[in-house]
Formats: C-alpha cells, structure tokens, sequence
C-alpha cells in the first residue's frame, strides 16, 4: 500500500519535474548564447594546457605532439627567467595592494568629510585616468619621459643643469615609474568602494564623539578605520587572490617593451606573451602559464575560503 | 557650529585634492597641448605646458592625408557598438535564466559561469583556440570575440539584481497575463533591472573601446582592421606606419619627411581619448554605482 503510494509519488513528481522542464525550455534558449561564449571562450581552451606537457611541433598539432613530461617545466624553473617573472609579479603586486589600499583609504576619508560640493570634481578628477587606455597611457608617459623631447628631461632637468636621462633604458627607475603610473590610474576607482562603505556608517558615532571633544582625527582613527576593517580586509584578501596575475597593458605598453627594461618589467603575463607572439617558444610559454593558471587558481580559492571565515556575505562561493 | 580645527580639516583636505585631481589631469593636459605644438618647436623644446609656437597642422594631417586614422575610428566605433550590444544581449539572458529558483539545473549553470572566474586556461590554449579552431586570426572576429564579449562576473552581477530587483510577483502577473517567458523578460524584467543593464553596458562599451589586445594578437596582417588603439600603438613603435597606410603611396617618401610625427602622435591620441571624455560626464554616476554595486560582490 505504502510502497504504491510512494510509486505513486515519485511519478508524480517525475511528471511534474517535466512539465517544470517544458515550462523552461525557452529560459534554457535564451541561456543558450551565454553558455555557447563561455563554452567557446574558457572551456575548448582548456585541453590545450596538456600543450605544458608536450614537445610542440606545429605540423602535428596540440595533441599529435609528442609528449615532453616534464621536461618544459624543468626548463623553465632552471632558467633566470622564472624566477624574475615571479618576483616581479609578486613584488609589484604587494607595493600596488600596500599603497592602493592606503591611499585609496586616505582619498575617501578625505572626501567623506568635505562639505563643499567641489568634492563631486574631485572624484571625478582622479575617476578619469581609470578610464585611459593602456596604448594612451603610454603616450602620456612618453611625453614625460622621453630621452629627446621628454618633458622632464627638457624643462625640468635642462633648467636645473642636469643630464638628461635616458629613462627607457635605465632599469633603476621603472619600479618607481610602474608603481606611480598604477596609482594615477587606479586611486580614483579603487576609493570609491571605501567612500561608499563610509558614507553608509551611522551619523551617531560621530554627533556623541563630537559631544565629547573628540577632535577629527580621533574620529578617523577612533571610529572611521575600525568601522571600515571588514571592508579592508575584504578587498586586500580579493586582491591577494589575484596577487599571481599582473595588468598585462601596464608592464607591455608602458615601458614600451624596451627590452634593456625587461629583469624589472617582466612579469608572467608579459613573458607568456613575448614566449607565444614574439619568440615563437611556445612549450616555455604553456608552460609559464600553466604554472600561472594552476598556483593563481589556488590562490584564489585560498583567499576565498578566508573571507568566507571571516565574513560569509562577502565570500564569492 | 564649525570649530577650528574643522575649518583646518577642509582647509588640508581642499589642498590634497586640488595638488591629486592636478596629477589626474596634467598628464592630459600636456597630451592636448602638445597636440596643438607646433612640430619644430616640440623637437627643438620638447612636450610643454606653454609651447612657444601653436599649430593645428597635426589635426589637419591626420583629416587629410590618408585615411587609415577615419577608418581605424570607425573600426573602433562598430567594433563597439556592435561588441557592446552583443554582450548585453547575451549577458542578460543568460543572467535572467540563472535567476529563476525553479528552473532544473540551475545550480550546473550556475557553476559553468562561475568557475570561469576561479580558473582560465591563460594566452596560450585561448589563442591556439582561437587560431586554430576557429581561423579568427585577421578577421575582424578577432577584434570582436576574444575574452570581451561576456565575462563571468557581469553575468553574477546582473543576476542577483535580478534575483533581488525584480519581485516574482510582478513577474507572476506577467505570466497570468499570458506573456511568454521572452516576453516577460524583455517587457517586464528587463525595464526594472535598467540600472546594472546601463552600468554592464558602460563597462563594456568602455573595454572595447579600449581594447589593443585583441588587435594585437590576432591581426597581424590585416592592419586595414586596426581599431585606433592598435593604429595608436603601432605609430608610438613606428611613425612611418602612417605613411605606408596612407591613400597616396606614390608620395610615402615625401611624405615621411614632412610628417609632423612627434605632434601627430599626439594629436592621434587625443583623438583616441575624445569619446571616452565626451561621454565621462554624462556616465560618471552609473559608473560609480556600477563600481560600488561590483565592490559588494566582490
């Protein structure tokens, strides 16, 4: 009796899962676009990394090629260059996380407490460079440093009696150049997150802090930075997530690709590059991104795993 | 009611922000004026603020001789109009599929969007992909396929606004009307979830717009294909691009001579940023909320 009741049911509920499917069958049309791209876009793509694995040879093709074990890897990690693409990546990553993270934290507590409404040109100011594409960026940067009519060189240092300096060149100056250049583009977008989270914080802390004579650098440092901790952590946790992969335009199109600069504007993502598109070394280069998919993957999902101890709502899964 | 010490505060904080939004924007002021210079003075002076001698020969060169600056500009305009389009199409229906609680399978779905934020398969496999597979190199699919069209992270985000923004209730009456599940999408949904749509749409106008990589990578023989970013970056490399691209190949060695180069350059890219500094104003609070809105979520 039971059992043709729950016969029964779960009949029943195939059949209702059916219609439930036949009322979506538009819904899946409609997603079939979307899925289609991605399949195209992130998913064929994928089989190609055993090409890490393989002696590539363009006339057998990705997986007629013979296979290699290990070998490109062992390669790869006994050349100079792995290490110097890792370091720089990591290095430049921590000095855009530090200052970023501080100057954007400073711009907004700034804005928050201006009255005037010159504030809403400020912001907009400092949002525009995020908007300037790599190729142009390279053009402002040019303009400043170039060796024969570059703007530094010819009315700053020729007025003070100084050499002009061949910046393209001179590895010396670029970690400074790159970590300058990485804060005018991203100062304005990065402290909008932190100016929204401030301006969400409840007017009452500040009126009794006031009440009490607290003066307004206690308020900041009393009130607005412990309030605003989560939101830093957060964000700091998502970008070391990310810490593994570099903003390819910057470290390619602002030094220009000037090969004297390379040992300190050469990151993953410019050497798999240059390995693919410009040296034909291919296995090196599948290599070096293999090793960049599979150690930023990890990353990742460490740092996810982190925020999501800390702060479920904020965890992407 | 303001103490000193508060009239202090706005005082610094004024100073701060003049000297910062001046370092926004001084680099693009000397672009604009340097475009302006007049070519000998700027080889002779070198980018300044206050250039001696004023010209518009650099805008007039590029107007005239030859036409591969128009045609890169209207590569980049239909590159975007069509890219932006296509992306919002196919974003939101994917996003509003996703946002239905009953739909079977919805979780699979969710996870194929979602694990190509965790893990990608990087240059290598995507270009062989792209090059092999699909035989997108030269074409002007190469400019328009590649990573831009749709990316994982929009998808989400529209998602839970739909989730979130867009009652069942009102959609329930849709369907008690009689609307089909299209129907409901594009009339009902759709109008309410307008704000991440014109936020989606503006970042993804913006990255086409911007976009060298694609060109770079996938055109390496049809530069007649160039959008005016890969134009741009191929005469920062080579000024005599212009020339070889121009309409009157016969005059290329006369031609190469009389180049303003170093003010056409400039003029190029001011040309290049125009659209972006044009529409900045009208979009700058979407782009805000659009930012805040991505903040959240990640």
């Amino acid at each position: 009796m039971s059992n043709t009741v729950t016969a029964a049911g779960t009949m029943e509920k195939r059949k209702k899962r059916l219609t439930q499917f036949k009322k979506c069958i538009p819904l899946y049309f409609m997603a079939l676009p979307g899925i289609a791209y991605l399949f195209i876009n992130n998913y064929m793509p994928l089989p190609g990394l055993v090409l890490a694995f393989k002696k590539f040879n363009a006339r057998k093709g990705i997986f007629g090629s013979d296979w290699a074990g290990l070998s490109n890897f062992k390669y790869l990690f006994a050349t100079q260059d792995a290490w110097i693409i890792t370091r720089n990546t990591i290095l430049y990553n921590i000095a855009f996380i530090v200052l970023n993270t501080v100057s954007a934290i400073a711009v907004a507590v700034i804005l928050a407490e201006l009255t005037s409404k010159v504030k809403k040109f400020y912001q907009s100011a400092i949002l525009l460079p995020f908007l300037v594409s790599a190729v142009i960026i390279s053009y402002l940067v040019f303009a400043f440093l170039s060796t024969e009519n570059g703007f530094i060189n010819n009315s700053i240092l020729k007025p003070l009696g100084i050499e002009g300096i061949s910046w393209y060149t001179e590895k010396k100056y670029w970690p400074f150049i790159l970590v300058l250049v990485n804060t005018w583009k991203t100062i304005g977008y990065n402290c909008i997150i932190y100016l929204s989270t401030i301006v969400g914080f409840d007017k009452g802390y500040y009126e009794s802090a006031s009440i009490d004579g607290a003066s307004k650098w206690q308020q900041i440092k009393k009130i607005t930075i412990p309030l605003l901790k989560p939101t830093i952590i957060m964000l700091v946790l998502m970008y070391i997530g990310r810490i593994f992969y570099s903003d390819f335009g910057l470290f390619y199109q602002v030094p220009q690709n000037s090969g004297a600069l390379y040992s300190v504007t050469n990151t993953i993502d410019t050497y798999v590059y240059r390995g693919l598109l410009e040296l034909g070394d291919i296995t090196m280069s599948s290599a070096a991104g293999l090793y960049q998919s599979v150690v930023g993957f990890i990353l990742v999902l460490s740092a996810n795993l982190v925020v999501r101890k800390l702060d479920k709502e904020n965890a992407l899964f | 009611m303001k103490t000193r010490e508060d009239k202090i505060f706005q005082f610094t904080g004024h100073i701060i922000m003049i000297i910062l939004s001046a370092c926004a924007l001084i680099p693009l002021v000397l672009l604009v004026i340097s475009s302006f210079t007049d070519n000998n003075t700027l080889i002779r002076n070198g980018y300044s603020f206050l250039p001696e001698k004023i010209s518009f020969y650099a805008y007039e060169y590029i107007f005239t001789s030859g036409n591969s600056v128009i045609r890169a500009y209207g590569i980049s305009i239909l590159l975007t109009a069509l890219g932006t389009c296509f992306s919002l199409v196919i974003t939101t229906m994917l996003a509003y599929t996703i946002s239905k609680r009953y739909l079977p399978g919805k979780g699979m779905l969710t996870f194929l969007v979602f694990f190509t934020m965790l893990f990608n398969g990087g240059l290598v496999p995507t270009y062989m992909n792209y090059t092999h597979t699909f035989g997108l190199k030269n074409t002007f699919w190469g400019l328009l396929i590649p990573g831009l069209l749709m990316n994982g992270f929009n998808v989400l985000l529209m998602k839970s606004y739909f989730v979130t923004g867009v009652p069942d209730e009102i959609l329930e009456a849709a369907y008690i009307d009689g609307a089909s599940e299209f129907k409901s999408f594009y009339k009902v949904a759709l109008p309410l979830a307008k704000p991440v749509v014109a936020t989606i749409g503006l970042f993804s106008g913006i990255a086409y717009w911007n976009d060298w990589q694609n060109g770079y990578i996938y055109l390496t023989k049809r530069t007649d294909l160039y959008s005016i970013q890969n134009l741009l970056n191929r005469m920062i490399q080579n000024i005599q691009f212009l020339t070889q691209n121009a309409t009157n190949i016969t005059n290329a060695n006369v031609g190469l001579a009389s180049i303003p180069s170093v003010s056409v350059r400039m003029a190029m890219a001011v040309v290049g940023i125009l659209p972006v500094i044009i529409i900045y104003p009208l979009v700058q609070n979407n782009f805000v909320k659009g930012i805040t809105l991505g903040g959240v979520k990640g």
